[in-house]
């Protein structure tokens, strides 16, 4: 029910921010719990490892662009495409995904905060710490050289019996704790922190792909733990899972592995598809066309994902019969693509286009997702699979649709979100020259490599012959692959220097629909004083003043206003229907997120060097935190 | 940070909820235990794979499974949700007595199983390095285990709790989550237990 | 692998084309939807209109149409696969094992072994076992067909023909370790009489070095290292750590087609094969040079 005129309370912005405030200065560094803060982190984080990551490509392109070439060993360029594999999926793709959706998800719904604030905070620092963990191998001179997808039985203790592997498989495990806490904080907090009105059927599409994305870890996550964890325990404690002499089976590796891997791109992709779906909207001004198709087909993606993975396989020698099933599947995924890509299409049909640089790179992601998509059909046919599987045609094809697919919606949300986080607008002029580098430097340097596949230029090489027909066209490759990494780096300036000089944003730079758009630039502490109420998918194109709601008696609505956010409360709301049900006291910054974190990251440790004395300190510390953790939770939130 | 006062714009009231929900904690651990299921779902299906793959069952001479005192300690690990449900059900009416009384046999019922489970280890002819069979049982089952011994764990933080008097009628959702991850704990034995235990007898 | 030389090389050829044909069609089609839709609404206030409705466009573009494509492409697998890898009548069978980083080849019926080249006759159905002892190797021939796995534990079969006479390039395809890169090998295709006087020379048996040098150079061999990891046939040599050297003087290359075959490039690889393909097992052997010379020889005559 609205009331007539504003409600002036007595409460000021200063109030608020000194209940919501972090400490100044390393304290408060290390004991926010704020998640805007923490999905800041998350990015900068997962950009410092993509650039790390990008080196290493373009030492890989140096030695290939010309046959016998000696500008690293082979051990190198080995452990060179296994770091990169490695750290690019699970060192930036998927947290820098999880840091944007750390930032909005909370905003997007008009929640103060995500439902479980330290559970955050520690997915943060276990991403950081894994990632520590991992690179740590190169600081003994040991990196990993498995491959990203660390098959056995050459990742085994026989054929790989340096530490190397262990700094690998245990990262592995280790860097999915964040992934599938980060899942369980999305997923409650999409069903249960949404502002009142914003049914199911309302919530902007970023939201449903992150919903679709987090489901997927939740299920898939656990596969590759259980695969690099008994290669982990074949390897330090002699176990048996994967000796094929003594019963085990190495295609249960893959099993397993694959069958986190396949859903892993839709984890990928999924959230960049809802990136492109608040782009494209707000910049053909129009709501984006068949909200429900699409809503249903990141459903649909979530569901099909988990029935593919054998395609990864196909060369293993398995019953046809068992593998045509598999063929069939991977075809029909890519309806619900097809669906989304379409609702795209639409939106701008009627539209008037604004050609933003965030514009830009959801438009060069359409025509090279169009690219990744077709190769990816044709991939899924059996008798084609079988010759271009681990050639530079599946390179090709994985590139456009992970690095294509999933990086220029990145680089189209840092354009398009980083004034609100930052407050400062990035360079337009150097936006469209970054894009048009990497866009065409993308296509110079992986276009190419579908024809090198078809040339028989296999996967994983660290050399090749002369007089193939494969050295102009890597020269070729080489130099996009320059020009690429050429046009990150514009935009990884701009970024730098938007921060001090760019311009100021204001709320709303865009015009755009969702709630985050209501907020200052960046917004406070608090996010939302009084919790917005919302009755349409665009709130802020529909309801203009955007309603705001004032705190009731009952324990259910005297949280949703200033008073709510004055006693650090959270409105808790139906899943459906969003209705208020209750108040949530959320906790204040505290260092047992990253006391935990390390009591984990110590137990890692004890495992990598074989110290039992090593692992039970850190079990300890790991417990004594947890213990502390759960005691105030009961204390201080229930 | 400015003094300016907050002002609620297009100010509305909202109609809360005729029936309450349940607490993002509650819902929390739901989801980590559908994603813990998944780990244990995935050892087990590894287990029929390499079973599939084998000519013998168990491999390599290993005996079968023990029957009778695994029947026996499952059905008290099983039997060990009743006295949590009881005590459950009495914290909701603030009945303290209940849920101590409740909390505490749980307890007791788990930590058996877990003497068993030590004990019947010690009493194996084989080891996780023997080969795969070995590997999947000790993995799997000792994997279980662990996650018993993390119940036990809790339920003596939960138990200190309830006997500082910290739970009644209104608030007791830390006994509510607690026990979601026992009955869970429980469940996942529902299914290792005949995939490991009983199956192998099956010929 | 669309200078197709062998049965399914030749079948997944025109898949391909068929489906570039479809991918071409859907790109132009689609990319010039893009392309309208980005700049349709240019120069006007509000956009255009359109008669067609958005969930109409959704659902034929976006669900219809790519039904009915990947429903032709379907049916088309289904028919390719069935002709593909089936068993046929009296196959020449091979059996393959991938080594670090080699391929040793044996032909059972045939009773001998040799390394890193596989002869076979055009037109005759082959049969490729196809296994290995240590990691996961993976046997291509992109102008015969598509590639098997090999899968310790697990036997692995390849079936084709070669349609057409020539030397084949094959490799490695999956990741197997240091010199995964230089894991080659060579399908020769030759008519059947050429086949078959190339399985005669094997059968018959080796008759003793013919010249001072290669007696020299036999015994280097026989009294070097050499002799623990390599066979010879007929002679003490029976290690079988590295390829079987047979008939080594007759194959094309040296260190699965590393480098080609010749006496300069032998004696390089002999004294140090780390220079050339390091991290492999074999060592270096240091020989006074007028061994090296008749060790040489002594190779290259076996054929």
């Amino acid at each position: 029910m609205a009331l007539t005129d504003d409600v002036r309370t007595g409460i000021t912005e200063h109030d608020l921010h000194e209940i919501w405030k972090d400490a100044p200065g390393i304290p408060g560094f290390f004991s926010t719990v704020d998640h805007k803060r923490i999905g800041l982190r998350y990015i900068y984080t997962s950009f410092a490892f993509f650039f790390v990551a990008g080196l290493t490509a373009l030492v890989m392109r140096a030695q290939l662009s010309a046959p016998n070439s000696h500008v690293v060993s082979p051990s190198t360029y080995n452990s060179l495409f296994t770091m990169h594999g490695t750290t690019m999926i699970f060192l930036f793709n998927t947290p820098v995904l999880a840091g944007f959706a750390n930032y909005l998800l909370p905003l997007q719904l008009g929640a103060r905060d995500m439902a479980f604030p330290r559970l955050n905070a520690f997915s943060y620092w276990i991403f950081l710490l894994s990632g520590v963990f991992i690179y740590a191998s190169y600081l003994i001179g040991k990196p990993p050289d498995g491959g990203w997808f660390g098959y056995t039985p050459l990742t085994g203790g026989t054929y790989s019996g340096g530490v190397n592997l262990d700094f690998w498989g245990l990262g592995i495990v280790f860097v999915g704790i964040s992934t599938t806490v980060g899942a369980v904080n999305f997923i409650v907090t999409i069903f249960k922190l949404r502002a009142p009105g914003m049914t199911v059927n309302r919530m902007p599409m970023f939201v449903w792909s992150i919903l679709s994305m987090a489901f997927m870890v939740i299920f898939a996550v656990p596969a590759v733990t259980v695969a690099t964890g008994l290669l982990e325990l074949d390897r330090l404690f002699g176990t048996k899972f994967f000796v094929p002499h003594l019963g085990g089976s190495v295609l249960l590796y893959q099993h397993l592995f694959w069958f986190w891997g396949h859903p892993e791109v839709y984890i990928l992709f999924v959230p960049a598809t809802g990136m492109i779906s608040m782009i494209i909207p707000t910049f053909s001004r129009r709501p984006l066309a068949g909200y429900v198709w699409v809503a249903a087909s990141l459903i649909a993606i979530a569901f099909i994902s988990f029935g593919v993975w054998v395609h990864h396989m196909f060369a293993t020698g398995m019953p046809v019969q068992a593998m045509a099933f598999f063929s069939a599947v991977s075809l029909i995924i890519t309806v619900p693509s097809g669906v989304q890509f379409f609702a795209w299409i639409a939106t701008m049909w009627r539209g008037v286009i604004r050609f933003s640089t965030a514009m830009l790179f959801a438009i060069g992601f359409l025509l090279i997702f169009l690219l990744g998509g077709i190769t990816g059909v044709m991939v899924a046919v059996l008798p084609f699979d079988w010759q271009v599987t681990d050639s530079y045609f599946v390179v090709a094809h994985f590139h456009y649709v992970l690095n294509g697919a999933v990086v220029f919606p990145i680089f189209g949300a840092i354009y398009y979100w980083m004034p609100k986080m930052t407050g400062r607008r990035l360079s337009e002029r150097l936006g469209k020259l970054s894009f048009w580098t990497m866009f065409v430097g993308f296509n110079v340097a992986f276009f190419p490599m579908h024809i090198l596949g078809f040339l028989g230029m296999p996967r994983r090489i660290y050399t090749y012959q002369a007089g193939l027909g494969w050295d102009t066209l890597n020269v070729i490759v080489t130099a996009g692959s320059f020009a690429f990494a050429a046009g990150t780096g514009i935009t990884l300036w701009n970024w730098a220097w938007s921060l001090r000089r760019g311009a100021p944003a204001g709320d709303d730079p865009w015009g755009a629909d969702t709630l985050e758009w209501s907020t200052t630039s960046p917004p406070p502490d608090y996010n939302f004083a009084a919790t917005p109420v919302v009755a349409s998918r665009h709130p802020l194109w529909d309801q203009r003043p955007l309603p705001h709601a004032v705190s009731g008696d009952d324990e259910a609505t005297r949280s949703l206003g200033p008073e709510g956010a004055l006693v650090h409360e959270i409105p808790v709301t139906t899943g459906i229907d969003a209705v208020p049900h209750g108040s949530q006291r959320i906790p204040h910054p505290t260092y047992l997120p990253l006391v935990l974190a390390l009591g984990i990251a110590v137990v890692f440790l004890g495992l990598l060097v074989n110290a039992v004395l090593v692992g039970v300190l850190g079990a300890a510390l790991a417990a004594a935190g947890l213990t502390r953790w759960l005691w105030r939770t009961d204390t201080d939130l229930t | 940070m400015s003094n300016a006062v907050i002002v609620v714009e297009a100010p509305v009231t909202v109609a809360p909820a005729r029936a309450p929900g349940r607490s993002v904690a509650w819902w929390g651990m739901v989801v980590t235990i559908m994603t813990e299921a998944t780990i244990f779902a995935a050892l087990i299906s590894s287990y029929f794979f390499l079973r599939a793959a084998s000519k013998q069952w168990p491999l390599g001479g290993i005996e079968l499974p023990e029957l009778r005192d695994s029947v026996i300690f499952s059905v008290v690990l099983w039997g060990s949700s009743a006295p949590l449900v009881w005590a459950e059900r009495g914290i909701r009416r603030g009945r303290l007595g209940a849920l101590r009384a409740g909390l505490l046999l749980s307890f007791l019922m788990g930590a058996a199983f877990i003497f068993h489970t030590v004990d019947d280890f010690q009493k194996l002819h084989f080891g996780w390095r023997d080969n795969a069979y070995g590997s999947i049982f000790y993995a799997t089952v000792g994997l279980h285990a662990a996650h018993v011994v993390i119940g036990l764990l809790m339920s003596l933080v939960v138990q200190l709790k309830a006997w500082q008097g910290r739970f009644s009628a209104e608030r007791h959702l830390t006994v509510e989550v607690y026990a979601l991850y026992w009955h869970f704990v429980d469940a996942v034995w529902l299914f290792v237990f005949p995939a490991f235990i009983l199956s192998p007898h099956i010929r | 692998m669309f200078d197709a030389r062998g049965s399914e090389a030749h079948r997944v050829a025109g898949l391909w084309w068929l489906m570039f044909a479809l991918a071409a069609g859907v790109y132009a089609v689609v990319g010039g939807f893009i392309l309208v839709a980005a700049l349709r609404g240019r120069g006007t206030p509000e956009g255009r209109a359109s008669r067609i409705t958005e969930n109409a466009f959704i659902w034929l573009g976006g669900l219809l149409v790519p039904t009915a494509i990947l429903m032709v492409l379907a049916v088309v697998t289904v028919q390719t696969t069935s002709h593909l890898r089936r068993p046929e009548r009296d196959p020449l069978r091979i059996e393959v094992v991938g080594k670090r980083w080699w391929w040793q080849v044996r032909y059972p019926a045939q009773r001998f072994t040799t390394a890193n080249e596989v002869h076979v006759p055009v037109g005759r159905p082959v049969e490729i076992g196809i296994d290995s002892d240590n990691v996961i190797h993976s046997f291509w021939v992109p102008q015969l067909g598509g590639k098997v796995d090999t899968i310790p534990g697990q036997h692995n079969v390849w079936r084709f023909r070669a349609t057409r006479a020539g030397t084949y390039l094959g490799e490695c395809a999956e990741y197997c370790g240091v010199q995964h890169a230089n894991m080659r090998f060579l399908v020769v295709a030759e008519p059947a009489a050429a086949f078959d006087r190339w399985v005669a020379r094997h059968l018959t048996p080796h008759s003793a070095p013919t010249s001072d040098l290669t007696e020299k150079g036999q015994l280097v061999f026989l009294r070097e290292t050499c002799a623990g990891c390599h066979t010879v046939a007929g002679t003490t040599a029976q290690g079988d750590e590295g390829p079987d050297l047979t008939d080594f003087g007759s194959r094309l290359a040296i260190g699965a087609d590393t480098v080609p075959n010749d006496p300069g490039n032998l004696a390089g690889w002999i004294a140090d094969p780390q220079s050339i393909k390091p991290g492999i097992l074999m060592p270096p052997t240091a020989l006074a040079p007028g061994e090296l010379h008749a060790l040489v020889a002594y190779l290259e005559s076996l054929r």
